[in-house]
């Protein structure tokens, strides 16, 4: 039987950084990755950048970014609830990460267009988050650590208190391998449809999975029935608008739809049902996977006219485009009458103002339900545009919880000995609602490292 | 000129794979390509000509890139850029019924290699000197003793004005075509140069080239092109430099080791063939990204400055030996080979390249003017460029 001091379960993010952190304290370390190798790197493969405290600005990141402002925006996101000492606790490790990245041979770039607002807050990995994990493969494997692909861990083995290795499922069999440590750093469970099936009933059909399909959850289940604490809402997921024609998982940044707050948003029947410009795209945009979820059917269409058409990025596909409402509606397959009707509604209502993308403008409309509160502007120049959404699942905040050495606590408080948890499959001890664009980067890295340091201390009895 | 309308199909996957790329923007720090892509709110066949011809093949797009095959949507940005730069060189070839040689491969080099080291057997013969290539004697010292200098002026003479004037009406066409920018200011023109001159987007942003394999960076590519560039310029100062000489200062060849004339031709010839023969060898290696007829013009062109280098190099090692005679022929056969497949090859890409480069620094001035953004791009509204699966 295979035996290593350190074995990590997953292939993203965390588990690349307890591999190297473990091996790098003289562990030998075996990374059990379950996708194939053109898939490997789990949810970070669509990451671009990760958020970082710094006291001093320097060639890719201008100023510094206190890890006081640091916790307090993450308080501002999340609320008050999460577990201030972990949080405190990431925030001031984060100093190190640029410093110990770039010793793995990760390489920064200087944000670019449409991403300046993230400049003194985050640093962005060169070519995004394959190239990150791409690199951070290389380097684990010049340091010597063994990586098996379409390796999914089954079930965790234990001697009394101890957890003395794995279970592997490999060509339709199961193995065993020892471990003197485990690291589960095996993401949430956005792409297990049973499991969410189990909260959201048949509507789960509609959506679609943004990041990678192989975050079925497997081990977070096994770490929960092993008495394993949890933390956070088990329903609770971050989702966004994507477009209708997105494939089922692994759609990543592109199918995004940033239409929203320039257009109206009707569902199947032609109604409007929530204000499209209740405040500025960045801080609304992961609400409405949750609003299209509401809808019959899942689905939801964003119309917009030509006056509107420059002032976002577009997305993967193509909208649909006509010289009429009514056409765009019929191409759509929305009931082309009652599309008409909401439009000149919504064309009436709206009180003339200075429109201005840029600040919430005031351009709203009166006595119309709902309202919409900014950016509206007439839909009457032609052509006319649709882009079809639905709701896109991010990740999923369902966690175990941890003590600062990314141990993996039990409802009795104690922790299982020699058993750590990184990344998404804890992060909910920190995130338990909303997002703070490139935590979830952090706090894989931080606790990654944790779990990789403290699980090479521990050595096969 | 009217905008090519044979490449629709591929135009149509460049709109559908730019479009991708647009919404993802994360390999915008690489090269200029991605930055270029995200300021054309429509994408024309002139403007997939200019990106394609802006790309280096350095791939470390192509590595970085989720959306590679296997997935679903299919992005191969280094494979596309090569099928539209292969359409390119042979759009704007000049005259354009010659285009159809662009199908010459290395075969083709080598039996061009022969026919001009054949020619000039026969102007050798023709002015009685035939026995200065087989069997030379005393009186054969010097090239001129077996070719006439007459006869190896004119006929180079013709061949590089034929040269430069194809280079001159594509890249005119090719401006046009692609939407050149049409005022290059002075920094313009240095920012531009300089970037052709260092190969600064081959270096991935930093990254250097994935090649020859995706799965790790190396400078090898970029050094090698190097050689190859800066040795064939040195070959061009030493080829000028001895008709200076010999008309201007009336001091005909041979030249002794330490000439400058010498110096520049070995130095230029040592730096190509280890280059091309570098290059020849990494692409042997290379991961199968590029248009099939684009690996087979690059292969023939990388042959053709091989044969010529290294003909070169022994004709100098032996120049003062009986082989001399059948060397200079064998040489004079490459470099007609080299001229007469310059325009339709891969030579031309210095032209178009150097072009699109010029495009790209005019634009990113103008970005720079305008305050680094965009008029496309709206402040607060766009992208919150979040992590985590934004």
């Amino acid at each position: 039987m295979a035996a290593y001091d350190v074995v990590v379960a997953g292939g993203g993010n965390a588990a690349l950084c307890a591999a190297i952190a473990a091996r790098s304290r003289g562990a030998s370390v075996l990374v059990l990755e379950c996708a194939p190798k053109a898939w490997r790197g789990g949810n970070s493969k669509y990451t671009r950048n990760i958020r970082v405290a710094h006291l001093d600005g320097d060639a890719v990141m201008p100023g510094a970014y206190s890890p006081q402002e640091f916790l307090s925006d993450l308080v501002r996101v999340t609320g008050k609830d999460l577990d201030q000492d972990l949080a405190s606790y990431v925030v001031e490790r984060s100093l190190d990460l640029p410093a110990w990245m770039s010793d793995q041979g990760i390489r920064w770039q200087p944000p670019l267009r449409g991403t300046l607002q993230l400049a003194r807050t985050n640093r962005f990995f060169l070519g995004g988050g394959k190239a990150l994990m791409n690199a951070y493969y290389r380097r684990a494997e010049s340091l010597g650590i063994a990586v098996r692909y379409e390796a999914p861990v089954v079930e965790l083995a234990f001697e009394g208190e101890r957890c003395t290795g794995v279970v592997v499922a490999a060509n339709g069999s199961s193995e065993r391998v020892r471990a003197g440590a485990v690291v589960v750093a095996t993401g949430g469970f956005e792409a297990n449809i049973e499991w969410l099936r189990e909260y959201w009933g048949d509507r789960v059909e509609n959506y679609a999975v943004r990041g990678t399909a192989y975050n079925d959850g497997a081990l977070l289940r096994v770490l929960l029935d092993l008495g394993a604490e949890a933390r956070g809402n088990p329903r609770g997921h971050h989702a966004i608008a994507v477009d209708a024609r997105s494939p089922k998982f692994e759609g990543g940044i592109v199918t995004r739809v940033d239409s929203v707050p320039f257009s109206i948003v009707v569902n199947i029947h032609g109604d409007r049902f929530a204000d499209e410009g209740e405040d500025l795209w960045p801080m609304r945009y992961a609400t409405w996977g949750g609003l299209i979820g509401a809808q019959p059917e899942q689905m939801a269409y964003s119309i917009f006219d030509s006056k509107v058409a420059g002032n976002f990025i577009g997305g993967a596909y193509p909208p649909l485009i006509a010289n009429t409402v009514g056409e765009l509606a019929q191409k759509a397959g929305l009931p082309v009458l009652r599309v008409e009707e909401t439009v000149g509604e919504f064309n009436r209502s709206i009180v003339p103002g200075e429109y201005d993308p840029t600040r919430l403008d005031g351009c709203r409309t009166i006595d119309l339900s709902p309202p919409k509160s900014n950016w509206a502007l007439p839909i009457d120049t032609p052509p006319y545009y649709c882009y079809p959404l639905i709701p896109g699942i991010t990740f999923t905040y369902l966690a175990v919880a941890v003590d600062r050495a990314a141990r993996v606590l039990r409802e009795s408080g104690r922790p299982l000995e020699n058993v750590y948890a990184a990344g998404e499959i804890m992060a909910g001890n920190i995130l338990l609602r909303g997002y703070l664009a490139g935590i979830g980067m952090t706090i894989g890295t931080v606790f990654g490292v944790v779990a990789g340091e403290h699980a090479a201390g521990v050595r096969r009895g | 000129m009217a905008e090519p309308t044979s490449i629709d199909g591929l135009l149509a996957e460049g709109q559908r794979q730019i479009a991708i790329c647009n919404g993802c923007r994360y390999c915008e720090g690489y090269c200029a390509v991605f930055p270029a892509m995200e300021r054309l709110p429509v994408v024309g066949a002139g403007d997939l000509t200019y990106l394609a011809n802006l790309c280096h093949d350095c791939r470390a797009c192509y590595q970085a890139c989720m959306y590679a095959p296997p997935h679903p949507f299919g992005v191969e940005i280094p494979k596309l850029m090569s099928e539209a730069r292969e359409r390119s060189y042979s759009e704007f070839a000049r005259p354009r019924w010659f285009a159809r040689w662009f199908t010459a491969g290395p075969r083709a080099v080598a039996a061009l290699t022969l026919a001009g080291a054949l020619v000039f057997a026969f102007l050798a013969w023709a002015a009685g000197r035939a026995r200065g290539i087989f069997a030379p004697t005393e009186s054969t010292r010097t090239f001129f003793d077996v070719i006439p200098y007459g006869l190896m002026l004119v006929p180079s003479l013709l061949l590089t004005a034929f040269l430069l004037a194809v280079i001159v009406w594509g890249f005119i066409d090719f401006q046009r075509a692609s939407r050149g920018a049409s005022h290059l200011g002075a920094r313009v023109w240095l920012s531009g140069l300089a970037e052709v001159a260092t190969l600064r987007w081959m270096r991935g942003g930093g990254d250097d080239c994935y090649y020859p394999a995706i799965e790790r960076s190396s400078p090898l590519r970029r050094r090698f092109h190097h050689l190859t560039a800066y040795g064939f310029l040195a070959a061009l100062v030493s080829t000028s430099l001895a008709s200076f000489y010999h008309n201007v200062l009336d001091l005909p060849a041979p030249y002794p080791v330490l000439h400058p004339v010498v110096l520049f031709g070995l130095v230029g010839g040592i730096g190509m063939t280890v280059g091309t023969t570098g290059l020849l060898w990494l692409k042997a290696r290379a991961a199968p990204l590029q248009a099939r007829r684009e690996a087979l013009l690059n292969s023939s062109f990388l042959v053709s400055l091989n044969l010529a280098s290294t003909s070169g190099l022994f004709l100098l090692a032996l120049r003062d030996t009986p082989a001399m005679g059948a060397l200079l022929v064998l040489h004079l056969g490459t470099i007609v080979a080299l001229y007469v497949t310059a325009p339709y090859g891969k030579f031309v890409h210095i032209v178009y390249r150097t072009a699109a480069v010029l495009r790209s620094a005019a634009e990113r001035a103008a970005d720079e003017a305008a305050g680094g953004r965009s008029a496309r791009e709206p402040a607060a509204l766009g992208r919150p460029a979040s992590t985590r699966l934004p």
